[in-house]
């Protein structure tokens, strides 16, 4: 464990490295296209460190002394963040040359966001866990604030930062009463100090307090205040970034840290577990009604989804842990196809919000419709879809832990959900047409929203080796 | 003896600095005040054997954070005066938070109690300074959080530089090389201006 092994963390350093360089490079080039070419590289470089990831045997490792871990969660994470990432990056290249904000910082900042998320995932330590945080949240609020002549921009990222400096102040005062309960700050030997099932006082308030910070971070009622107002504000694609990758990492995180430090007193955890998820599914659900732009909706949507895969989180289970992985991959994908299409909504050189825009879409353009209205569906959880899959994961870990309560809620949530997810297939088929959308979509556009709706169809087939790798990598948390 | 004596020398300026922060007329007084406290608590951390802190302290705080309240204090327009005017306002809840906190403090006090679940900190039982033992480890245990700090500065700084450089077009910019290619030749004209006429 005392060695440096350098090899685990491989996906790591071939993205701080090509950060680093493209950084230079970007520096000593100027204009747009040579930004342009930045993007491309920092493309190729999140490809290159998930071909690296998934070529990792996912057998745990430790790195750096024991505070860095390489094991089939960190696989299955790294490997759906840099893809995930990297197929963001691709869409985002249109807008930030319309919108006059494409430099060559952009693409580093969000190797560095991807670089915090890959640290996150891997981490064994309360430090290593904080460096990664902070490396991934402070990429994330320049990005938001990224288009600074563009006022919403900025009050997206000055708030951002306010609650998000909050939430690491809670997380870090939490760290430390646990630190100074546990004698460490290893995960490793954090569970150790807890085997006997008593924690004290001091450890439950750290405890609740690192809950606090996370769910923050995972956008989990009640602590989800800032994100339709960030998602809003924030240029579309970095909204779409912020949808899905931070998403995956914070949750892991969470996975990890409830899992691995404080397995042993679930006991302990699993009621405010429970509270966050219940409040987050109705929360997303009710509060998503109302909305009229997409960017607000897409925000309440992913706090509802954070709720259903919390659900799996409070079973408690090493089938839980299984069952929350499967529901992010899958959140991910259709998250990233409905940010395609919303990112080629644009109208007279403009780019437009609001889900009116979409009425009557189905004349103009009806394969986009049908797959946003399959992207939709899934949403929702209609069976056959993949979103139907992911939610019969997480539904099926809490029956066996016997958490009916919570899945009576879950039901409720879903039903809720179904309403505005169906509203906006409504509109699109049965409304009168409003004014059609610029010219053709773009091609990678159309390849990721025409895949990813292929890929959620198809997942009822075997599921594409998905449940498969998330039953491997979840069995490091098995007793 | 001598060290007693410089304990309360050192204490005793820190307090009195800390109070001159306060009650100082003048913004730029009170952050000298500020600097001068520094200074002291640094003396108490020498005397504590924790010289490495003590030049942190005066690195980052008396280089960097006070010198830039200063630079804020003398370049933004505040009105302390005003601000000072409305102290009447203020002292009512003022002292009100004081109290509370004085009376969290000596609950704090009284109910006090020496129990073993905090450890203190482990010492390197050797015959070297504590920046030594810091560079024994910083480099090699901690490598990683040291390494990733380092990227998270390296973040705060890019972002520092895309919100807010801007490249302004149309800026006269000193240009040295084409100043020291000046030639009097092209530079100085002779002209006969006629007397009563003009260029």
């Amino acid at each position: 464990m005392e060695t440096l092994n350098l090899l685990a963390a491989g996906p790591e350093l071939i993205l701080a490295a090509g950060a680093i360089i493209l950084l230079m490079f970007g520096v000593f080039t100027k204009g747009e296209s040579a930004a342009v070419t930045t993007l491309w590289l920092a493309v190729g470089v999140l490809v290159l460190a998930g071909i690296f990831a998934y070529a990792q045997t996912g057998d745990t490792e430790y790195a750096f002394g024991g505070v860095f871990v390489s094991d089939g969660v960190s696989r299955f994470a790294n490997v759906f963040m840099f893809f995930g990432s990297a197929v963001v990056l691709i869409l985002s290249r249109d807008y930030m040359i319309r919108a006059k904000s494409m430099l060559f910082e952009f693409p580093v900042l969000v190797l560095f966001a991807v670089l915090g998320m890959a640290m996150m995932v891997s981490s064994a330590d309360l430090i290593s866990l904080y460096v990664g945080l902070e490396l991934q949240s402070l990429s994330l609020y320049v990005l938001a604030a990224f288009r600074r002549d563009s006022t919403r921009s900025t009050e997206a990222g000055l708030k951002y930062f306010v609650l998000g400096a909050l939430s690491s102040g809670l997380l870090l005062y939490g760290s430390s009463f646990v630190y100074g309960y546990a004698g460490s700050t290893e995960f490793v030997a954090i569970a150790e100090r807890l085997k006997d099932g008593d924690a004290g006082v001091g450890f439950l308030i750290g405890l609740a307090l690192v809950i606090a910070g996370l769910a923050f971070k995972i956008s989990a009622a009640p602590f989800h205040m800032w994100t339709p107002d960030v998602y809003e504000g924030a240029p579309t694609p970095i909204t779409a970034f912020f949808a899905t990758a931070p998403k995956v990492a914070a949750s892991v995180l969470l996975v990890r840290v409830l899992y691995g430090a404080f397995g042993e007193v679930a006991d302990h955890w699993w009621q405010i577990i429970w509270f966050l998820s219940a409040a987050s599914m109705l929360v997303g659900g009710v509060a998503a009604i109302g909305q009229t732009d997409i960017k607000r909706l897409m925000a309440y949507s992913s706090i509802g989804h954070m709720g259903f895969a919390m659900l799996g989180l409070a079973a408690g289970t090493a089938k839980g842990a299984e069952s929350v992985l499967i529901y992010l991959a899958i959140y991910l994908v259709m998250n990233i196809g409905v940010f395609a299409f919303i990112l080629s909504m644009r109208r007279d050189g403009v780019h437009v919000t609001k889900i009116d825009d979409l009425a009557g879409l189905w004349k103009a353009d009806g394969l986009s419709t049908f797959c946003l209205g399959v992207l939709m569906f899934s949403l929702a959880g209609i069976p056959p879809l993949a979103g139907f899959w992911a939610k019969f994961y997480v539904f099926q870990a809490a029956v066996d832990a016997g958490l009916i309560w919570l899945l009576i809620v879950a039901v409720a949530g879903t039903v809720i959900s179904c309403f505005y997810y169906l509203r906006i297939v409504k509109i699109m088929v049965f409304d009168d047409p409003a004014d059609a959308f610029d010219g053709p979509m773009l091609i990678e556009n159309r390849l990721t929203l025409f895949g990813s709706a292929v890929l959620v169809f198809i997942f009822v087939v075997g599921g594409l080796g998905v449940p498969e790798m998330a039953a491997e990598a979840a069995s490091v948390f098995a007793k | 003896m001598i060290q007693v004596l410089a304990f309360y020398l050192f204490a005793v300026t820190a307090v009195i600095a800390g109070v001159m922060v306060v009650f100082s007329r003048n913004p730029v007084h009170s952050v000298l005040w500020l600097i001068f406290a520094f200074f002291s608590s640094a003396g108490l951390f020498v005397m504590m054997g924790a010289e490495f802190l003590a030049m942190l302290l005066m690195i980052v705080y008396v280089g960097a954070v006070a010198v830039l309240f200063l630079f804020v204090v003398m370049m933004l327009d505040v009105d302390f005066a005003e601000l000072r005017g409305r102290v009447a306002e203020y002292l009512p809840i003022g002292l009100a938070i004081g109290l509370v906190m004085l009376m969290q403090l000596s609950f704090g006090f009284l109910a006090w109690q020496e129990v073993d679940a905090a450890r203190p900190a482990e010492t390197m039982a050797r015959g070297v300074g504590n920046a030594h033992q810091l560079g024994e480890v910083i480099y090699t245990k901690y490598v990683y959080a040291f390494q990733a700090s380092g990227l998270i500065l390296l973040v705060a700084m890019i972002g520092a530089i895309v919100l807010t450089l801007r490249h302004r077009e149309g800026v006269k910019k000193q240009s040295v090389m084409s100043q020291l290619y000046r030639d009097p030749k092209e530079a100085v004209v002779m002209r006969d201006v006629k007397p009563g006429g003009s260029l």
